[in-house]
């Protein structure tokens, strides 16, 4: 399976994603913002960072960059795109995925592990994951996700919202929301399922001796459906 | 242009008879725009006039040292080619004056002084001192300064791995933000400041040049009065995204053989960084201002020479590479300039739109700058308390704790460390809130400590053994995480130093700091001083911190301080006599602030700190936690509120009463978990090594007990000790 992660300047968990790709069994390559085409891939990544300097608002600088609309030609034919952290940010603001995500909701960054719950798993990402509740990490300053109410009922009618933020036994209530997202939305699918956009870090858990090992079940679902 | 007189060189911050030497040495009158170098590299911030007889002494020396300090960072070794690249510098003054920035562009420096050693960073950690909770500038403050020690960190995606809050009325007017940070390079590609070869071309790369941050390094040599909001323009504004683009774009060039030498623009900016490379080098240095990329219009050589703008380096490149280099640089949209050559006339000259505005020979701002000799008074070590049973009387053990671990500077400080990404690069092993921060060597089974330590408390009662202390302590929270200590950096926080008390303090901590780091083989690689931390008068209480880095060379090895299962002992290496003064438990519970630290008896530390790696070798130990500030019962409340376990406490023997045995500061203590079919085996090791050991609990149920005296749920402590901090910040 061959993988491309995206590096804009300012990405920063580029090589994270690198790294955990190749883990899995994932041939992958880098590719510059600056280049108009992408290799041929399965699956392509939008990492996390801060893509020229969050300047403006989060993504939308790197919404305009050159590599983005090969990405957004791909995605468009049916082909798998993920973006994590900032790489949501940019899927949002490309318009591939709806809605925006605002700052935070106690204008803090957050960096912590948090329990997400798979609320589709009819899809390529979530398949063949046997868990409910998955354990991530999130570091974020800009993940409070907002949506008008009539995309809010699109979304839950496609069932497009992929994970929402909750506690270890799945509760995905207020308590358990970090930063204020309507929902507890923590990951959303555009229509067809075949881009996904969240917030929690699932490249930081592929190893025990990280935050856990929860990033490293995402990771397998992904190589074997693809 | 204006006219140079004596007046307008002490308003730069030079005294009278500094002026007058200037003056001599050049044989005429300086020019505004020499005047301004002068004044920046005769600053006790660059220039070190006051501590540079006394770091003379500092041990620096060892096996594992590749570069100790005078230069950008010190360097060790850490086998297979490996080494760490480090230091820890101060930012207090801007931090003070502006929070938010204060705070960033320190993280953005100290990264700087990292990276342009040829070495990725891969951790940072701070230390950083505020004033009283109750005093009303603290809040803001520290909102401010964690929120830019965060926007930069996290941007740049290097993770904060450790670090140090404490509070304490004497920083009321002049907090302390000191930043470290580790880089990884390989010990045969690593960069020096030092320049070599004549007409070699200078290049400036980074950032534009503005009018930000002028003076910043003489303003960091003042102390402040009435009028320090009208010093907000002297400190700089930080952009982590072109540290970000600057960091990869040096990376990529130093992959190549062009550079001969390379300076980050820190403090003073293009004044210090051009006159260092030169003055290492035994050169001289011609620089064409025109050339200099500038953000604002009109800009004076004045200006230019001492703008703090960040994110800049200068580099001096092999003659011809320049479209090598050029190229690495456009494509990180960085700008990039040949701004000048090497020369053989070691000095100095400065041009702007084709006119010599400043020639200095180079000697005299760099070896001719002033160095004092200032006078300083040795402290006294106060006489020891005299506690009655009076004193203890009304006391019970579960208020005390309840009380000690609400205390400020024990109190949890996750509502800081959740707003630093401590886990971007996906190595950090050991988060903060431990003994220290460890991090994988990315790609080998080695991985690296690291924490920052300080003790003001114990320094300001008797520098001498609170220098020797923190070096301790350092020490033990690398052994504690089951790492080898490896070398220190450390940066010296003092009050003004032309008062003899003040730099007795001074000479008194870096003489403890030498005799400790030479005696455990832990020596100073790098750091740096600042003096006049002073308001009105009032000085801060001596601040030595200490950052430490230490290293496993199996990171699975590594071990943490959370308790791990019912029915382990707890042992506490190190013997125990309940000394009370000057600690937490004395200030807070008994209102007494008089009295020696406690004493430091290093053949001690060395043996028990060796004990405890010798047992984690032969995978006997599966807890550690070194006693520190608040005694044994806080350490044990804090194992176990981490690991969610109770403890029984055994009885006490021996003639301390039970506060002092619980609540006393003694030195060179850890405690340990060990299995029960492992015990033995433990004991047998600590009897034959000498080693002192008490055997002081068990792990049971969800409370911790002692007889009848103590009987507290780990939910009850756990509340009160987690939620001080948030509700600080949110009320």
């Amino acid at each position: 399976m061959k993988s491309s992660v995206i590096i804009f300047p300012g990405s920063n968990c580029d090589r994270d994603m690198d790294v955990a790709l190749k883990k899995f069994g994932f041939e992958n390559q880098m590719v510059w913002h600056n280049d108009s085409e992408i290799p041929k891939s399965d699956l392509i990544v939008l990492p996390g960072g801060f893509s020229y300097g969050d300047y403006l608002r989060c993504g939308s600088i790197a919404g305009k960059s050159r590599i983005i609309k090969s990405v957004i030609d791909f995605a468009n034919s049916g082909g798998l795109v993920l973006g994590i952290c900032n790489g949501f940010q940019i899927l949002t603001e490309t318009g591939l995925l709806p809605g925006i995500l605002q700052q935070n909701k106690y204008l803090n960054f957050i960096c912590k592990n948090v329990f997400v719950k798979i609320k589709n798993k009819e899809n390529k990402y979530f398949k063949n994951i046997k868990k409910e509740v998955l354990e991530l990490h999130i570091a974020h300053n800009e993940g409070n996700y907002f949506c008008s109410n009539d995309e809010l009922k699109l979304i839950e009618d496609n069932g497009q919202i992929a994970v929402t933020y909750c506690d270890d036994k799945g509760n995905d209530n207020e308590h358990n929301n970090p930063n204020g997202a309507i929902k507890n939305i923590a990951g959303i699918f555009n229509k067809d399922k075949n881009i996904l956009g969240m917030m929690p870090h699932p490249e930081r858990m592929i190893d025990p001796f990280l935050s856990g090992e929860d990033g490293s079940l995402f990771f397998e679902n992904l190589m074997g459906s693809i | 242009m204006i006219e140079v007189s004596e007046k307008i060189a002490i308003e730069h911050g030079l005294k009278s008879d500094e002026y007058k030497k200037i003056c001599d040495l050049l044989k005429r009158t300086p020019n505004i725009t020499e005047l301004g170098v002068f004044s920046a590299m005769w600053n006790e911030h660059c220039s070190y006039k006051s501590s540079r007889k006394h770091l003379k002494k500092l041990h620096t020396k060892g096996d594992q040292v590749i570069q100790g300090p005078g230069e950008n960072a010190g360097v060790v070794d850490i086998e297979d080619d490996d080494a760490i690249v480090f230091k820890i510098e101060s930012h207090n003054h801007p931090s003070f004056i502006e929070p938010y920035q204060g705070a960033a562009t320190g993280v953005g420096g100290i990264m700087r002084d990292v990276f342009t050693m040829g070495a990725r960073p891969i951790a940072n950690l701070n230390s950083i001192h505020f004033g009283s909770p109750d005093h009303e500038k603290t809040k803001n403050l520290l909102r401010g300064v964690v929120k830019g020690i965060g926007g930069y960190g996290n941007c740049i995606g290097v993770p904060t791995i450790a670090g140090q809050t404490c509070f304490d009325e004497s920083y009321n007017g002049n907090i302390l933000v000191n930043a470290m940070t580790l880089g990884l390079v390989n010990k045969n590609k690593i960069f020096y400041s030092k320049a070599a070869g004549v007409d070699k071309p200078v290049i400036y790369v980074g950032s534009k040049t503005g009018r930000d941050g002028i003076h910043g390094a003489s303003m960091a040599s003042a102390i402040f009065d009435d009028k320090i909001e009208e010093k907000k323009p002297t400190v700089q504004v930080g952009d982590p995204f072109t540290e970000k683009l600057l960091l990869e774009a040096c990376l990529e060039l130093m992959a190549g053989k062009s550079i001969i030498s390379i300076q980050d623009m820190g403090a003073a900016g293009l004044t210090s960084s051009s006159i260092e490379m030169a003055s290492k080098g035994e050169l001289g240095i011609e620089i064409d201002l025109t050339k200099v990329p500038c953000r604002e219009e009109n800009m004076t050589p004045y200006e230019i020479m001492l703008s703090e703008s960040q994110e800049r380096m200068l580099i001096v490149l092999e003659a011809g590479k320049e479209d090598e280099a050029k190229k690495i640089f456009d494509k990180w949209n960085l700008d990039f300039a040949v701004i000048g050559k090497t020369t053989s006339s070691k000095n100095i000259e400065l041009f702007f739109e084709n006119k010599k505005v400043a020639e200095i020979p180079i000697d005299f701002l760099a070896e001719n700058a002033p160095m004092y000799d200032r006078k300083w008074i040795k402290a006294k070590l106060p006489k020891e308390n005299n506690f009655s049973k009076d004193d203890f009387k009304s006391l019970k053990l579960s208020d005390c704790l309840n009380k000690i671990l609400t205390e400020p500077n024990i109190a949890d400080k996750e509502w800081i460390w959740n707003q630093y990404d401590h886990t971007v690069m996906g190595d950090t092993i050991q988060k903060p809130g431990g003994n220290a921060g460890v991090v994988r060597v990315h790609g080998t089974n080695k991985a690296i400590a690291a924490a920052v330590d300080s003790s003001a408390t114990y320094c300001h009662a008797h520098p001498l053994t609170g220098g020797k202390q923190v070096v301790c302590e350092s020490w033990r929270n690398m052994i504690s995480v089951g790492a080898k200590p490896i070398a220190i950096t450390n940066c010296l926080n003092f009050g003004n130093p032309e008062k003899e008390k003040n730099m007795g303090e001074f000479v008194e901590c870096v003489e403890g700091i030498t005799e400790a780091s030479k005696y455990l083989n832990y020596p100073v690689v790098s750091g740096n001083v600042s003096f006049y931390n002073e308001t009105k008068d009032k000085g801060i209480k001596p601040t030595p911190s200490i950052g430490g880095i230490g290293l496993l060379s199996d990171y699975k090895q590594m071990i943490a301080m959370d308790l791990k299962s019912e029915g382990n002992y707890l042992l506490i290496i190190g013997k125990t006599e309940g000394h009370l003064d000057q600690s937490i438990f004395a200030k807070n519970i008994l209102s007494n602030h008089k009295g020696p630290p406690p004493e430091i008896n290093l053949f001690n530390e060395k043996q028990n700190g060796m004990s405890i790696l010798n047992l984690k070798n032969k995978n006997l130990i599966e807890t550690c936690h070194d006693v520190s500030l608040g005694g044994i019962l806080t350490a044990v409340s804090k194992m176990a509120i981490k690991g969610n376990k109770g403890v029984k406490l055994f009885p006490i023997e021996g003639l301390v009463n039970k506060f002092e045995y619980f609540f006393g500061e003694d030195q060179a203590r850890y405690i340990i978990e060990i299995k029960p079919e492992k015990l033995e085996i433990v004991e047998k090791i600590l009897k034959k090594d000498s080693i002192h050991f008490d055997k002081l609990g068990v792990i049971e149920s969800d409370q911790i007990t002692y007889g009848n005296d103590l009987k507290i749920s780990i939910d009850d402590i756990k509340e009160g000790y987690k939620k001080w901090l948030k509700e600080y910040m949110v009320n």
